[in-house]
């Protein structure tokens, strides 16, 4: 898996260390370090990871073993304009995955991902409970109903400069 | 101790408490099909992941089929193993872990020896049914220089991952991923050689699977053989006489040193010589050098730190230069048999017979997949020529020999070549753990004390616990020494020897379990760990059976430093047989 270099601030790895120490250093509270890790940092590269297993004493492969386990963790950062897309049924049956698809090639990055120049992330919902709006993408904390494929590079457009 | 009794087809039978339900059958006499279950009793592992459900049995009262390999015994539980409900399911488990297995057994290097083609056959299946529609994961081959990771044939039984992360403590591997893309991969899935793995195979040991196999080099042989402007060498580990038997029928234990030499010779090779002589080198070289350590430690030498480690196992070596960085200085400098053995051949017997080192190929018969990444290191070159050109595993042996169409059983024995084929006893050891060592002991005793041995066998280094120690006495003077073999074991050990809590003068170490006998390139003992006790006897009694049983009164190494090397340490001695060591924890890290 590619993964995005990242170098660790010697803050940062003293942060990390931190929270380590506050679970005694378990191995056994990988997990939890993982959670409260993330909450700080936003996400997990694997300069984190190695750090995080060299304190707990276990080795990268399991940490990383974890961290791609559970769907909570993330291993790549949120863009500075994280686009949602709500696959919820009423969005859904309503072409919510042609606006999806529109947004890919546009962007041109899978569900998951960030573009390389940490602009825009892509991520899908379920249901935000606005199907009046349906189908519904939301950029931030901003809401935009009514979505069809044709307007998704207008709205890409508003975050572009 | 509290007992439970129940029923397993219809036949009674009385467990300890906490026994599984495979195992109270396997007590019975019936042999429940396994398939990512591994017991390895001996060495005291247990993969109990519970993953495939291949041993599936029907327990009376329970709506569900339960895993017989994790279900608890329980007392008055009524079990059957064979009923059509379970023969049904298992057939099932069986059709569905194959609708996500490539189909390629004729050409999969472990057809023919592989335990879910076995299971296949077992099971009766003869069609996947939906196979049209059947989605299948794939995954990058990862090529390493000893190990080839096709995950595409992965059944995610992590048996791989108990072998690395519990007994041999490296983690150089984890299952990752969830669902369809599960697998086990080293971290951030990057490739085997950017891990710390050792390359020590234990994970193709035990694989069930052709997901991990060794680099074939057999094709390289043949090519070299076929070539009419090259010598072609061949030197043998000590452990693969003891084992390449059972790759031929023969059981386990049977010693074909004769047969071997017979079939190297049918096969072509120009001279078959005997990685057993570069032990005797390694004897001299490493016992001295035990023996000057000493030395200057007992004058008040601060400089000088004991104990001394062995070096001969090229997994070790990869181990403690990932791990013990710190501890570089500790080990010997002695280079591996293998490798003194290229060195030598390439210079003393190349210029015997008047050849240039180019002209020469030489070949390694080991037990090991560490030794095909010992001899690409960069070190072990001369102008981009190794030493050793590349070394094949004694299953790969047993492949050459199958289709060189020899009948090995038939095979009269034949004796080594000479001047490199001549060994003694104590070089025949190093194939099983504590073996370099005692041998060590043989020689170092007998220089230091200027007395000849009384009697030359070490019981007391012998043995298959995980950690040994024992203290020889050097005319007055007590040696302390220590074994350990698996690298959890030499880890427990190691931590001991840099906390400064231990007093050895000297430790062996070896990476595999039993030594080489149990080596990565072994033939396979399917879960068997039986078969490492009945090598490791083959290996003792070789030793006995020899005239000469002590490296130093070998006469060809004797001739070797009279006309070529001097002394033992001397300067052409160090250029030629000693080697240095590298930090590689950076590696494993990316700040
Ligand atoms: S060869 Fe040894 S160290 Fe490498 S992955 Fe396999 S078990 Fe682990
Ligand atoms: S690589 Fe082999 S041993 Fe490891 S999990 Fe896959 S099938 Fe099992
Ligand atoms: S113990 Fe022997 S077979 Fe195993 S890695 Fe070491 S040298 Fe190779
Ligand atoms: S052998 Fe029991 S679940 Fe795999």
């Amino acid at each position: 898996m590619s993964h995005i270099k990242v170098e660790l601030k010697k803050e940062q790895v003293a942060k990390i260390k931190d929270i380590c120490k506050s679970f005694n250093n378990e191995a056994g509270e990988l997990i939890n370090v993982l959670h409260k890790t993330q909450e700080s940092f936003g996400y997990l590269p694997a300069e984190v990871q190695e750090v995080i297993a060299r304190e707990l004493n276990v080795s990268v492969a399991k940490v990383y073993g974890v961290v791609t386990f559970y769907s909570f963790f993330t291993m790549i950062p949120k863009g500075k304009h994280p686009i949602s897309i709500c696959t919820g049924t009423a969005c859904y049956v309503r072409g919510a995955e042609k606006v999806l698809d529109e947004f890919k090639r546009i962007l041109d990055v899978k569900v998951g991902e960030t573009t390389p120049d940490g602009k825009f992330s892509l991520s899908c919902l379920r249901c935000v409970g606005a199907c009046g709006l349906a189908p519904v993408v939301m950029v931030g904390e901003k809401v935009y109903g009514r979505v069809s494929p044709d307007g998704v590079k207008d709205i890409i457009k508003e975050y572009e400069q | 101790m509290e007992t439970i009794k129940l029923t397993i087809d219809n036949k009674p039978v009385e467990v300890p408490a906490g026994t599984s339900v495979y195992q109270a059958a396997k007590n019975l006499g019936i042999d429940i099909p396994v398939l990512c279950y591994m017991n390895l009793h001996d060495l005291g592992i247990e993969n109990k992941p519970a993953g495939c459900r291949i041993c599936v049995v029907e327990v009376e009262g329970r709506r569900n089929l339960a895993p017989s390999c994790s279900t608890t015994c329980a007392n008055g539980m009524v079990v059957k193993t064979h009923s059509t409900r379970v023969i049904n399911a298992r057939r099932t488990v069986m059709e569905l872990i194959l609708s996500d297995h490539p189909k390629d057994c004729l050409t999969c290097p472990k057809s023919g020896n592989c335990d879910l083609q076995d299971m296949a056959v077992k099971m009766g299946v003869r069609n996947i049914p939906g196979q049209a529609y059947a989605e299948m994961s794939t995954y990058k081959t990862d090529f390493s220089p000893s190990i080839i990771r096709d995950m595409d044939k992965c059944i995610m039984c992590r048996r791989c991952e108990t072998m690395c992360n519990d007994f041999q403590t490296v983690g150089a591997l984890s299952g990752v991923n969830r669902g369809f893309s599960a697998v086990v991969a080293p971290a951030f899935e990057q490739d085997l050689e950017k891990s710390p793995c050792t390359y020590c195979g234990q994970c193709v040991a035990v694989c069930p699977t052709g997901a991990l196999t060794e680099v074939d080099h057999t094709p390289k042989v043949i090519r070299a053989l076929a070539d009419p402007t090259k010598t072609v060498l061949v030197q043998t580990a000590p452990a693969v006489r003891a084992a390449l038997g059972e790759e031929f029928g023969l059981e386990a234990g049977t010693s074909v040193t004769g047969k071997m030499v017979a079939a190297l010779r049918q096969i072509g090779f120009d001279y078959i010589f005997d990685t057993d002589f570069a032990a005797d080198l390694t004897i001299m070289e490493e016992g001295t050098e035990l023996l000057t350590r000493l030395g200057k430690h007992l004058s008040g030498d601060k400089d000088v730190k004991l104990p001394i480690l062995t070096s001969c196992c090229p997994g070790w070596v990869g181990f403690f230069e990932h791990n013990y960085s710190d501890m570089l200085d500790v080990p010997s400098t002695a280079k591996s048999p293998q490798q003194m053995f290229g060195a030598i051949a390439k210079s003393y017997f190349a210029e015997k017979l008047g050849k240039k080192r180019e002209e020469l190929v030489v070949i390694s018969v080991m037990p090991c997949l560490a030794k095909k990444y010992e001899c690409q290191r960069d070190e072990f070159k001369v102008d981009g020529n190794p030493d050793v050109d590349f070394s094949i595993s004694t299953r790969e042996l047993a492949h050459l020999i199958k289709e060189f169409n020899i009948n090995f059983n038939e095979l009269a024995d034949e004796d080594f070549d000479r001047p490199m084929g001549e060994s003694t006893g104590a070089s025949v050891i190093f194939g099983a753990t504590g073996g370099v060592i005692e041998a060590a002991t043989r020689t170092a005793y007998e220089i230091h004390t200027g007395k000849k041995l009384e009697k030359v066998d070490f019981h007391e280094l012998r043995g298959m616990e995980g950690i040994r120690s024992a203290t020889i006495d050097f005319n007055g003077l007590p040696i302390n020494i220590g074994i350990a073999h698996g690298l959890g074991n030499a880890r427990k050990l190691l931590d001991q020897v840099r906390a400064g809590k231990t007093n050895y003068h000297a430790i062996e170490i070896m990476a595999c379990p039993g030594g080489c006998i149990g080596g990565g390139g072994q033939p396979l003992h399917h879960g068997d760990t039986s078969v490492l006790k009945a090598r490791t006897k083959a290996i003792y009694s070789e030793d006995t059976n020899k005239v000469i049983r002590k490296s130093h009164e070998n006469p060809y190494i004797i001739k070797l430093y009279e006309e070529f090397l001097g002394k033992p340490m001397s300067h052409k001695a160090h250029e030629l047989l000693h080697t240095h060591y590298f930090d590689k924890s950076s590696k494993d890290i990316f700040i």
